[in-house]
Parts: C-alpha cells; structure tokens; sequence
C-alpha cells in the first residue's frame, strides 16, 4: 500500500510538473514579449496557451539526429542524466502542511547534493557532441556551475545555524514561530542565493554556457528533436526545484495568510522567484567568463562566509 | 607533476555564425578560450559590382550602389551620383540637395539603430534589439514614404533626385525626429549606465591613434580614438556647411568609447534634420538634363568623391572615357577598410571579447564583399 501511494505521488508531481514547466516556458516567453513590446506567442489557442505544447509536439516528432563522430552512449545519456536529478531533488520538497514529499531529516543536504549532478549532464553532453562549441560551451558551464555551487551552499548556512536541523519541514515551522520568513532576518544571504542560482541555472546574464551570439548554443548545439527537449525541461525542472527551495527558505514555504490554502501560496511564491529571473533575462547583457569568475569567487563567496559568521554569532550571543 | 600536455583547437567561425552578422569567416587558432591567431576570410558575398557598373549606363548603376551598404543606402546612393555630377560638371536644384540631406541623415540613424540593437545582442541583451527596430521601422516608414522603398531606395539620381516629397511629409519627419530625440535617449538610460554592459566594453578592443591612421580606419572607429575627422566637416560636401553640428569625438579608443561616439552622432543627426526641414526651399528635384537618363555622358576624365556613410568614408573614383557608360568605378568602402584590423586586435582577446570587438567595428558584409 505504502508503495503504491509512492508511485501515485510521484507520478502525480511528474505530470504537474511537466505542466509547470509548460505553462513557465509560455510565461517566460509572456514576460520577456511584454518587456520587449510585443505580444509574445499567441496562436496557438487563447493567449496562446497551447504553444508550448505545439512546440513539444514538433520536438517529439523530429527525426532524431545522432552526429556520425559523437560519443554514442554519452550523447544519448546526459539529456537523462541532466533531467533525472533535477526530477529527484523534488522528493525532499514540501508543499504545504499536508502535502510533502519524504521527510528526512537531511532533506536540504540531499537537494544540494543530488542536484549538483545535473552538472555531468552539461559536461558529458558538450564533449560527447565532438563540436568544438559544444565543448567551449560545456567547459564553460561546468567552470561556472562548480565556481556557484559553493556561494549557494554557503548562503544557506545561516539558515541552517539558526534553526539547528536540516529538516525541510523543521525550516518552515521554525520561520512559522518566529513569525517573520528568514528574507528578513537573512536578506544578505537571499541575495547571495539568488545570484549564484541564476548562475546555477546558466540563465541571463550569466547564460555563458548557451551564449547563442558566440557559442550558437552551446553545450547543445548538436542536439535535435526529443534530446533537446529534454535538455530543456531538465533546465525549467532545475529552475522550478530551485525556486522552490528558495521558497522554503527564504520566503516561508506554505507559509500566508489563511484565506489561501498552503500550497497556493507555495506555488506563488514560486512564480514569483522565477519572474524575477525572467525580469533579468530580458533586461540584463551577458558577463564574461572572467568577470563571472572574480565576482563569484571575490564576492559572493566572501559575503556568504560573512553571513555564516555574523550569523553564528548573533546565534551564540542571543543564546 | 608532468606538464600537461595541451594543444590549440583550430575554429572556424562562419560563415555561418550568429554574430558574424552576415557571411564572414574567421579562422581562429584558440588555447581554451583565448585566441592565438584570427584570419579572417571574406568573398562569400562578392558580386563584383566595380566590374559590373562598366557594362550599364551611368544611371543604371545607381540600384547596385544600395547593395553595397544595405543599412546606408542613400549615402551610396549620394556619394555615386555625386561623383557622376562632378563628372558632368551639373548643378543640382537646392530642394534635391535638401532631401537628399534629410534622407541620408535619416539613413545614418537607421543604420546606427541596426548596430546599437544588434551589437547589444552580441553583448547577450535581447531586448535592445527590439527597442532599436521600433525606432528604425519609423524612419523606414518615412523612407518608404519618399522612396517608395523601405531599404534598397534607389532614390538619388544624377543632377537630382528620383521623387518630391509627399504632401506633408516634411512635417511627418519632424514629428519623427521630436519622437526620436526621446526614444534615443531611452536607450541611453536604459542601457549606456548599465553595470555588466559597462564591465563587458570599457577598456576593450583599444585602438590607438597611430593604429587607427596606420590602417586609414574612418568613421565613428576612428572618431572613438580620438580622430576629430568626419568628411561632412573636413570638406563639406552638398549643403552640409550651411548646418549647425559637431563631431563627436572620444578620446579612450574601446569600444565603449565607438559606442558612445555613435549613439552622440545619432543625435547630431537629428539637429541636422531639423534644421534641414526648417530651410527647405520649393523648387525643381532635378535638372532637365537629368531627367534623361539615357542621354548622360560625361566628358573624359576622372573623378574621386567621397562622403561620410554611416561605417565611415565612402569614396567613388570613376574614370570616363566620354561614352555613355562608365570606363572604371572604384568603390572605397569603409567597411572593407575598417575590418582589415580585425586580426591585429583579436590577439590574445577571448571569444567574448571577439563578439564584442568584431560588432563594435560595425562592418556590413555587402560593403566589405562588394
């Protein structure tokens, strides 16, 4: 019986997450469209909800290009192994009072290190492709990936300090008690997390990896049809659980007034994070590697070091 | 520890390539990301179009001047007619001079508009480009209107001009240029104080003044380093001495400083425009003689001209040898003459800093193919 509730609810956050990262691509595309002044797409059904679902269809039933010189079994398998992990750090998260996925007690450790996989995908699909963009591209993600892993890790630190658990569950109750959402108390190391998960997620203005105007599009310029398809919803995944965890985090969960039930103040907290990466990717030029490399390592990671300490000492002092 | 073992990767960038903006080829020799060496190849474009304008009449080579620069029409358009009219030793009616100013300034906002959006693109910033094509498409509106095309006009012709303007056109382009003065400046909050765009420009690509003189580099390039030399003042050409502007100039030489050159000339542009449409006079488009089109033939001799396009000097040099079509046309076309120094400033840049030096340089590959 316990088995069978798994596998329902694991199918049942499959499907809306597919839906999320259906609808998020359409509204990214919303977004970006109204800032640029124009309508964004709007063909395919009313508002043009059903374009995305257009494009998946197209993406499904192309022929699948596999390049004569690639690594065979590494090029058909760092789509899965980018997706897999980005899909698995959602077991660990918890949507609201009632609805959660496994509650372990290290649910923050797991997140981290399980999404930190998703990383081999973009090495492994870049070198496998034998296209000299695709290495420059997965060369660059990865440097960049491994430099934002660290100040991401470090910014949450605090949290975890002030609680004293790694619980998911644990981290929403305490900011529930305390009645104010670690955003407050914790605004140094928010920012630092968002910084280093736009990075993270190689998104704009830190989108070196796919920078299109000088690597075409980086580390998946080989790939067609179904393959990239799912390149690009292991990256809306990754966003998602991201935004998600931030959610948690810094923005007290399912926490909200009582008139909404939990889980939607949870989703909305979600899109609220990723409109403001939307709002960067429209706005924002691309860094350079080196400047993205010094501000990672000068700044973020040395803030976050700060935060750690004045934390602990805050922490210590009011006992 | 051993050394590890390393080799070059040779990349051929084009020409097919987002950001080579057009068919141009660059053979790069890169350790990682840093380049090591940078041919660049280019012909993929080639018409040649020199060759061509000695089997049509004089007039017939005007279309094939709009080929050259795309962006900048009306200056090829001008500067080829202009060099015809020399030839011919014919005054031009002083309304004709007057469109054809306003057009070809018009034309130098349009073509900086196209670089501003598609350089900040290279940059990675979408949505300037948008920005910059709503402007643009405004001016080609005005074009088309006088024209009757929206990018290849066709408009000048020898001793003249092809149409008059509308009714009321005069007044549609000053409301343009009211319109442009604001949105111009947009861009310029938008996106000239921004941090990354900042980080990603200043101190890049340096030009120096001797390379830039060594290389007889033109145009904004060379008003970036600090060269004071815009042809529409050194030797004012049709009525340009009769208008109130400057040259910008800046003196660092990057790309942040062509950058800053061009979106200030696009401003000067629109004082141009205004006065323009304040002085206009009524009166002939073209002279008689002009109007018959197979009847032009100049006396033997030569001729150069030049003029100041968008991408820098244009000169025409057309010899004739008194028949009705041209003996030799020899195009000096900035764009050509601007990218020569491509290689010598790729050295040691990386990748990134190639996009952003290769579209500062603002090169139309119609121009350096011909």
């Amino acid at each position: 019986m316990d088995y069978l509730i798994m596998v329902i609810y694991a199918v049942t956050v499959m499907g809306v997450l597919l839906g999320g990262v259906t609808f998020a691509i359409l509204a990214e595309r919303k977004v970006i469209g109204a800032i640029q002044l124009r309508p964004g797409p709007n063909r395919h059904g009313p508002w043009g909800l059903f374009q995305t679902i257009a494009d998946v269809m197209k993406l499904l039933m192309k022929e699948d290009v596999i390049p004569a010189k690639a690594d065979k079994p590494i090029f058909v398998l760092a789509p899965v192994l980018a997706f897999a992990p980005a899909f698995s750090v959602m077991a660990v998260l918890v949507y609201s009072s009632s609805i959660g996925g496994a509650d372990i007690n290290i649910g923050v450790i797991y997140f981290l290190g399980v999404s930190s996989i998703t990383m081999l995908g973009v090495l492994m699909g870049g070198w496998s492709s034998n296209n000299k963009y695709a290495l420059l591209g997965s060369i660059r993600g990865v440097a960049q990936m491994v430099s934002y892993e660290l100040p991401l890790i470090l910014s949450i630190i605090g949290i975890i300090i002030l609680v004293g658990s790694l619980n998911i569950t644990d981290i929403v109750n305490y900011q529930a008690e305390m009645g104010m959402w670690f955003i407050v108390p914790q605004f140094l190391a928010f920012v630092v997390y968002m910084i280093s998960s736009i990075a993270e997620l190689n998104r704009s203005p830190f989108d070196l990896p796919e920078a299109e105007s000088e690597l075409v599009a980086g580390f998946f310029t080989e790939y067609s049809g179904f393959r990239f398809a799912f390149f690009m919803l292991a990256e809306y995944t990754y966003a998602i659980a991201i935004a998600a965890l931030a959610t948690t985090l810094f923005l007290g969960g399912w926490l909200g007034p009582a008139f909404l039930p939990g889980i939607v103040w949870f989703l909305l907290k979600v899109c609220a994070v990723m409109f403001i990466w939307f709002w960067l990717t429209a706005t924002l030029p691309r860094a350079r590697v080196d400047q993205l490399m010094n501000f990672g390592w000068k700044v973020l990671i040395p803030l976050a070091l700060l935060n750690i300490v004045v934390t602990a000492v805050i922490k210590v002092w009011m006992g | 520890m051993s050394e590890l073992k390393t080799e070059t990767m040779t990349l051929n960038m084009g020409p097919q390539h987002p950001s080579t903006h057009g068919v141009f080829r660059l053979q790069l020799k890169v350790d990682g990301e840093t380049i090591k060496e940078a041919i660049p190849v280019m012909g993929y474009l080639h018409r040649g179009s020199e060759k061509l304008a000695e089997r049509f009449l004089y007039s017939q080579f005007i279309p094939y001047t709009d080929r050259l620069d795309y962006l900048n029409a009306m200056t090829n358009n001008y500067v080829y007619c202009a060099a015809i009219e020399d030839l011919l030793e014919w005054e031009v009616p002083e309304r004709a001079e007057y469109l054809r100013v306003i057009t070809m300034e018009l034309n130098r906002i349009a073509s900086h508009l196209v670089w501003w959006g598609t350089y900040l693109l290279d940059i990675g910033a979408m949505s300037p480009f948008l920005y910059a094509f709503r402007d643009r498409e405004t001016i080609l509106d005005r074009l088309n209107e006088i024209s009757g095309a929206r990018m290849t006009f066709n408009y000048h012709r020898i001793g003249g001009v092809k149409w008059d303007s509308p009714d009321g056109w005069i007044e549609k382009v000053q409301e343009t240029v009211k319109e442009l003065y604001e949105n111009i400046q947009e861009f310029n909050v938008l996106v000239t104080g921004n941090e990354v765009f900042r980080a990603r420009t200043i101190g890049v690509g340096r030009l120096s003044k001797e390379q830039v003189i060594n290389w007889g580099l033109s145009g904004p390039i060379a008003r970036g380093s600090g060269i004071a030399i815009d042809v529409r003042k050194t030797e004012p050409y049709s009525i340009y001495d009769r208008f109130d502007f400057e040259i910008p100039t800046e003196q660092e030489g990057d790309v942040f400083a062509r950058y800053k050159v061009r979106i200030a000339e696009m401003f000067q542009s629109l004082r141009i425009i205004e006065q323009a449409c304040e002085q206009i006079p009524e009166g002939d488009i073209i002279t008689k003689k002009g109007k018959r089109l197979m009847m032009i033939k100049p006396p033997a001799g030569e001729v150069y001209r030049r003029a100041e396009a968008s991408k820098g000097e244009i000169g025409v040099y057309a010899i004739s040898n008194g028949k009705n079509k041209p003996y030799r046309i020899k195009l000096r076309r900035p764009s050509f003459v601007n990218v020569s120094i491509l290689q010598h400033l790729l050295v040691g840049e990386s990748i990134q800093n190639l996009v952003a030096i290769f579209g500062s340089l603002d090169v139309v590959l119609g121009e350096v193919d011909a």
